[in-house]
């Protein structure tokens, strides 16, 4: 039987980025992957804000599909919003290739020294005296290996958590059910240089419907609804959407779906455990963006299992220092956005436009939701005026 | 478990994408590469998980 200091279960970016920090900091680190293919099926629309991706990796072009100036949003009566960084005359967004992506941080974890195994399931976890057996499956084959912690980086299916008991079921009011085309021909209709959003709970019960160019006219175009607010399924309302804009289903080259955690954990480690990205529910309430909190969750949970190594304490407690450190880093805004989030799930469509419309003619710099929301609460002080000291 | 019947998959719209697994509480669903399995012994048939899928790919059947 293998024996290691960690076993990183998925080989996301969270997962693989967790891995690479153990390595980096001289442990002995295996990632199990389940599929055979790291990276595919994507189940993601691909979007990162340029300048935090660029402050975790180096960037490689082979890797960008295509770069944004800012996004549209439009609001349930299709009142834009024109977030552009054009001042600045810089690009703010990337949208990523995943499938080369995943793989390349994968590669690059195994570049630092990680072990690395694909179509590998892990099915379960036992305490193991002063061990954890983690019990892995490949290709129908069953044996185990043992690790001092686990690191379960196994995004939205999450057991890792389950099985050391820390229970991260998701109800449906904590999760965005998703569907996605990747569309061929789209640069007639639409401004390729910019990422595109459309709200309104009749169109998008819950969430919200994306437009993300991938170059050559294509682009991801793709929804994300609550099941406990939604009647019918995401592929219904995406649909119903792309006919009533005229969009015809004839240049569709890729199909995905999946399911995004909007709503934060409180505990997210456990003795022997710790918990990365979507599997720690690090994605974000509003945008549903969760690539990078991943990568940063993966880079901190790398550097505690370090710490908990050279001490040899595995306790819960010594672990609640990565609780902490992400808090820090950026589960703070997670929280604050859900707070944001579950304002906004309330609010009537024709809250929505009034918002849109108390932003008209502003020249809007800031892209970040922070930046946004600042404005909305200093133009609508009512609505917002619980929300003026977490944001201001 | 009281017989409320049982969820079947429709294989020609899942789009295998794990989104059913992670609402169940019981870890009665399994996505293995492409295939979804779903354990009748461990599914209370509570239905979170046909409510969750963005294809329309499960229903009940009793
Ligand atoms: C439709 C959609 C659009 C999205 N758009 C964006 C976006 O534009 N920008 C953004 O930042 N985020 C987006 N997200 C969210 C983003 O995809 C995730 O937050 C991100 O992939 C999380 O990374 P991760 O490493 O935590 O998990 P994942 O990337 O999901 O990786 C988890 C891995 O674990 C593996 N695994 C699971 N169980 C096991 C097991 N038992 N044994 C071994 N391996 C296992 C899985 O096969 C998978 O490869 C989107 C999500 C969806 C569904």
């Amino acid at each position: 039987m293998s024996e290691y200091d960690v076993v990183v279960v998925g080989a996301g970016p969270g997962g693989s980025t967790a891995a690479k920090s153990c390595a980096e900091e001289g442990l002995n680190v295996l990632i199990v992957e389940k599929r055979q293919e790291i990276g595919a099926p994507v189940r993601c629309a691909e979007g990162v804000s340029k300048s935090e991706l660029a402050s975790l990796v180096e960037i490689k072009k082979r890797w960008i599909a295509a770069e944004v100036a800012g996004a549209k949003v439009y609001s349930p009566d299709n009142t834009v919003i024109t977030l552009s960084a054009e001042q600045a005359g810089n690009e703010v967004g990337y949208i990523l290739e995943r499938k080369i992506f995943d793989r390349w941080l994968a590669k690059q974890a195994a570049k630092a020294g990680a072990d690395i195994l694909v179509k590998t399931a892990a099915i379960g976890i036992e305490k193991d005296g002063e061990a954890l057996k983690i019990k892995l499956r490949r290709a129908g084959e069953f044996f185990d290996v043992t690790a001092k912690i686990v690191i379960g980086a196994d995004g939205v299916e999450s057991r890792v958590g389950k099985w050391m008991g820390i229970d991260t079921t998701l109800k449906l009011n904590e999760i965005e059910s998703c569907v996605q085309y990747l569309m061929t021909g789209l640069d007639e209709k639409y401004d390729m240089d910019y990422c595109h959003f459309w709200l309104g709970h009749s169109r998008c019960p819950g969430g919200y419907i994306w437009l993300f160019p991938k170059g050559n006219g294509s682009a991801n175009f793709g929804i994300g609804v609550m099941p406990s607010m939604a009647k019918e399924t995401a592929k219904y309302y995406l649909d119903r959407f792309l006919e009533a804009e005229g969009i015809g289903m004839s240049k569709v080259v890729e199909v995905v779906a999946g399911g995004v955690p909007v709503s934060p954990m409180e505990k997210i480690s456990t003795e022997r455990c710790l918990l990365v990205g979507d599997a720690a529910r690090h994605a974000d309430p509003i945008t549903g963006g969760g690539i990078i909190n991943a990568m940063r969750g993966g880079k901190i949970a790398g550097k505690v299992a370090a710490e908990a190594v050279r001490k040899n304490d595995f306790s819960a407690r010594f672990l609640s220092r990565y609780d902490k450190l992400c808090k820090e880093d950026f589960g703070k805004t997670l929280e604050r956005n859900k707070i944001l989030q579950k304002k906004i799930l309330k609010m009537k469509d024709e809250t929505l436009n009034n918002l849109a419309k108390s932003l008209e003619g502003y020249r809007m710099e800031d892209m970040s939701v922070t930046g946004i929301v600042k404005e909305l609460i200093k133009r609508n002080p009512k609505i917002f005026w619980d929300l003026k000291s977490l944001f201001l | 478990m009281p017989d409320r019947g049982r969820i079947v998959v429709d294989r020609f719209k899942c789009a295998y994408c794990g989104a059913c697994v992670s609402v169940c509480k019981n870890n009665a669903n399994e996505l293995v590469e492409t295939f979804l399995t779903i354990d009748d012994s461990k599914c209370n048939c509570c239905m979170l998980c046909v409510k969750v899928c963005p294809m329309g790919a499960l229903s009940v059947k009793s």
